[in-house]
């Protein structure tokens, strides 16, 4: 059993005109095994979460702390994070030309698990993964993310995430530029690592469509760099029906009319 | 890789890349149908000393370089290989290949171009002796052949290797360079119709050691040249290939690979001369630079000319700064004087090393030094795997390895370099 403790965490990331504060005291807890769902606008600060927890160089964290089963997350360096369980899925790939998907998957693997894997067995996982995301064969050789579509990209992203077998995994905006079957296989494989591994996932979403697919047990609405309201399921239905305007700026009147 | 129909593709990196290609532009390192001093088709080429004097640093074909360093090579003396000089060439032949010493006077010396700039000259005006390295006709070689050209000094030293494939013969000779030593040096390949000839140049000199050295291919009828370069070592090295089409149907693939480290001056110009119709060229150049004064030059001019109907050419460059106070110069010149060819395009980049990268591959675990060495293996993987001499490509893979771990142990010894994106 994991615990992944965020608190009061305040961050800023590095303008031109200075730096600017974009996380203003996040409070979250995930434990393994719980997906959560945070929800929000856009611009409100749920990828710079993602980021910070996987320490991107470029967001500075101004304030408060998370941890890792009482481990100091802030203090390790991002592949340290990586080894402590810690896995991202990233909204925008990164390309590395000449890298092979075979040879990124396998360093990685030996990375995080301090050994390189049992060849027979590794060939074996890495192929049913692939499979099981209707990803062809032919994709071990190309180029990690090099000329891949949007809906390629996110397979090759939970691929990573199934053979990686994280203790917790933070899921940027997986979902968006998927067409309806990439989505549901994509969420499918997310589905099948949470059972199997009883990964904690921090699921970061602008649309509620892909909570159909993954059944989040908590529901976090972020605006402006907090969160700013939060219940189960029922909270994605509700923002289903009604969208976020209630959370923006000049509704708040009416936000808490309807709530009364 | 494409090809462009268009006569003259303007510099979009062809893709690969997803660094910082800005920066080449904002140097104004890659510059686009802007052929100084004239075209390329007028430079003087000569075995006359006395026509080609010595250069100022301000020459088009000089402006990179630090004539200072070469001065000793640009004097009009020089000694030869064999008269007392500090270079040995020894040759290692496959079975169906030939290997003579031979005189100045040798009749098949000086037939594949003339030298076009100074230290080519001195390099044909100072050797005594020649190594004539023949594939003899019909001959498919067995074995690599290999030249090994060894210093052990610093006197100024002329050479002159000429590698000839004879007609519808195959094989692959490779130079390879040693040792210390300041040598200006002449490599003449001769590629007869329909022969099929693979020149590796391995440049992997000690520390100290200054070489320029001129490349004259000829290219026959149907007749094919891979020509690859490979500079590592040395303080100074200046390669300035030229490539000429005698015939029909002819094919040039010039591939270079070079890893430049602090106060390295790496240097190599390519002209690619297609005087007749229907030839095919291609060149790809890729180089790392680490560490401060760290200098690498890329100049590739291509010349169509009026008579040279159906040519297809296209030239690439590629550069990665790992660290700052580096810098790579990247020119690509095409000069068209027909609208009749297949294609001609060209494309040039030099990035930084790409913190977004790194990233990625740290956030799957990977430290940052394994991380960089992936990165950097990669953007080299393609071309090794291209020149298709197994013992090369080994050697090119740890050589790669040393370099880099050069610049790991700086890393690791705090002195992080490119962290921070410089724009």
């Amino acid at each position: 059993m994991s615990t992944l403790e965020i608190r009061d965490l305040h961050v800023s990331v590095e303008t031109k005109e200075g730096p600017k504060p974009i996380l203003r005291g996040v409070d979250l807890t995930i434990n393994s095994g719980e997906v959560h769902a945070i929800m929000g606008p856009n611009g409100s600060g749920k990828s710079t979460l993602a980021y910070s927890i996987a320490g991107h160089p470029k967001y500075q964290v101004t304030g408060g702390s998370i941890t890792f089963d009482g481990q100091d997350v802030l203090a390790m360096t991002v592949d340290e994070r990586a080894r402590a369980g810690v896995f991202l899925a990233m909204q925008y790939p990164v390309e590395v030309p000449g890298v092979s998907v075979s040879n990124f998957l396998r360093t990685a693997k030996t990375a995080i698990d301090g050994e390189a894997p049992p060849l027979r067995h590794w060939v074996k996982d890495v192929k049913s993964a692939m499979q099981g995301l209707r990803m062809d064969d032919s994709f071990a050789a190309r180029s990690v993310n090099e000329g891949f579509s949007g809906g390629e990209k996110k397979r090759h992203e939970i691929l990573q995430m199934e053979l990686l077998r994280p203790k917790f995994a933070v899921l940027d905006e997986t979902d968006s530029g998927l067409d309806v079957d990439a989505l549901r296989i994509v969420s499918e494989g997310v589905n099948r690592v949470h059972e199997s591994t009883d990964a904690g996932i921090l699921l970061i979403t602008h649309y509620t469509r892909i909570l159909r697919y993954i059944t989040p047990d908590f529901v976090h609405v972020f605006v402006d760099g907090k969160v700013a309201e939060e219940g189960g399921p029922e909270l994605a239905d509700r923002l289903e029906s009604e969208g976020y305007d209630r959370f923006l700026p000049g509704a708040v009147e009416s936000a808490s009319a309807a709530s009364a | 890789m494409t090809t462009t129909t268009t006569p003259e593709e303007t510099g979009a990196p062809a893709g690969g890349l997803t660094t910082d290609h800005s920066r080449a532009q904002a140097d104004g390192a890659h510059s686009h149908g802007v052929v100084p001093q004239g075209s390329r088709a007028e430079r003087l080429t000569s075995f006359d000393l006395a026509d080609i004097p010595v250069p100022t640093g301000r020459e088009e074909e000089w402006r990179f370089s630090p004539v200072a360093r070469i001065a000793p090579l640009f004097e009009d003396r020089l000694v030869g290989q064999s008269g007392g000089g500090d270079v040995r060439v020894t040759v290692v032949e496959a079975p169906e290949v030939s290997v003579e010493i031979v005189g100045r006077d040798d009749e098949r010396l000086g037939t594949a171009g003339k030298p076009g700039d100074r230290t080519a000259v001195t390099a044909w005006n100072g050797f005594e002796q020649a190594t004539v390295v023949t594939v003899p006709r019909e001959a498919v070689a067995s074995d690599v052949t290999s030249v090994r050209v060894e210093g052990s000094g610093d006197t100024p030293t002329a050479s002159h290797v000429l590698v000839r494939a004879e007609r519808h013969s195959e094989a692959v000779v490779v130079l390879d360079h040693l040792g210390s030593a300041t040598l200006t040096e002449t490599v003449e390949i001769v590629v007869e119709d329909g022969a099929h000839l693979t020149v590796v140049s391995v440049q992997d000199w000690a520390d100290g050691a200054v070489h320029t050295s001129s490349h004259r291919a000829r290219i026959g009828r149907d007749a094919r040249l891979k020509h690859v370069v490979v500079t590592l070592g040395g303080d100074v090295v200046r390669i300035t290939p030229d490539a000429e089409f005698t015939a029909e149907g002819g094919e040039v693939e010039m591939v270079g690979l070079y890893f430049a480290d602090a106060n390295q001056h790496q240097e190599h110009r390519l002209f690619v001369d297609h005087a007749v119709p229907r030839c095919k060229s291609r060149v790809t150049y890729k180089g790392a630079l680490q560490g401060e004064g760290a200098h690498t030059v890329w100049v590739g001019d291509v010349l169509i000319q009026a008579e040279a109907e159906g040519t297809d050419t296209y030239e690439l460059n590629r550069n990665l700064v790992l660290t700052d106070g580096a810098r790579a110069d990247s020119v690509p010149n095409l000069e068209i004087e027909t609208g009749e060819i297949e294609g001609a395009g060209h494309a040039s980049a030099t990035g930084r090393f790409d913190d977004e990268q790194l990233f990625y591959l740290q956030a799957r675990g990977i430290p940052e030094i394994e991380a960089r060495r992936l990165v950097v293996r990669g953007f080299f993987a393609e071309l090794i795997a291209d020149i298709g001499v197994e013992s090369v490509e080994e050697r090119l893979l740890e050589a790669i390895e040393r370099e880099l771990n050069k610049s790991m142990s700086a890393i690791e010894g705090g002195g992080a370099t490119d962290a921070e994106g410089v724009a």
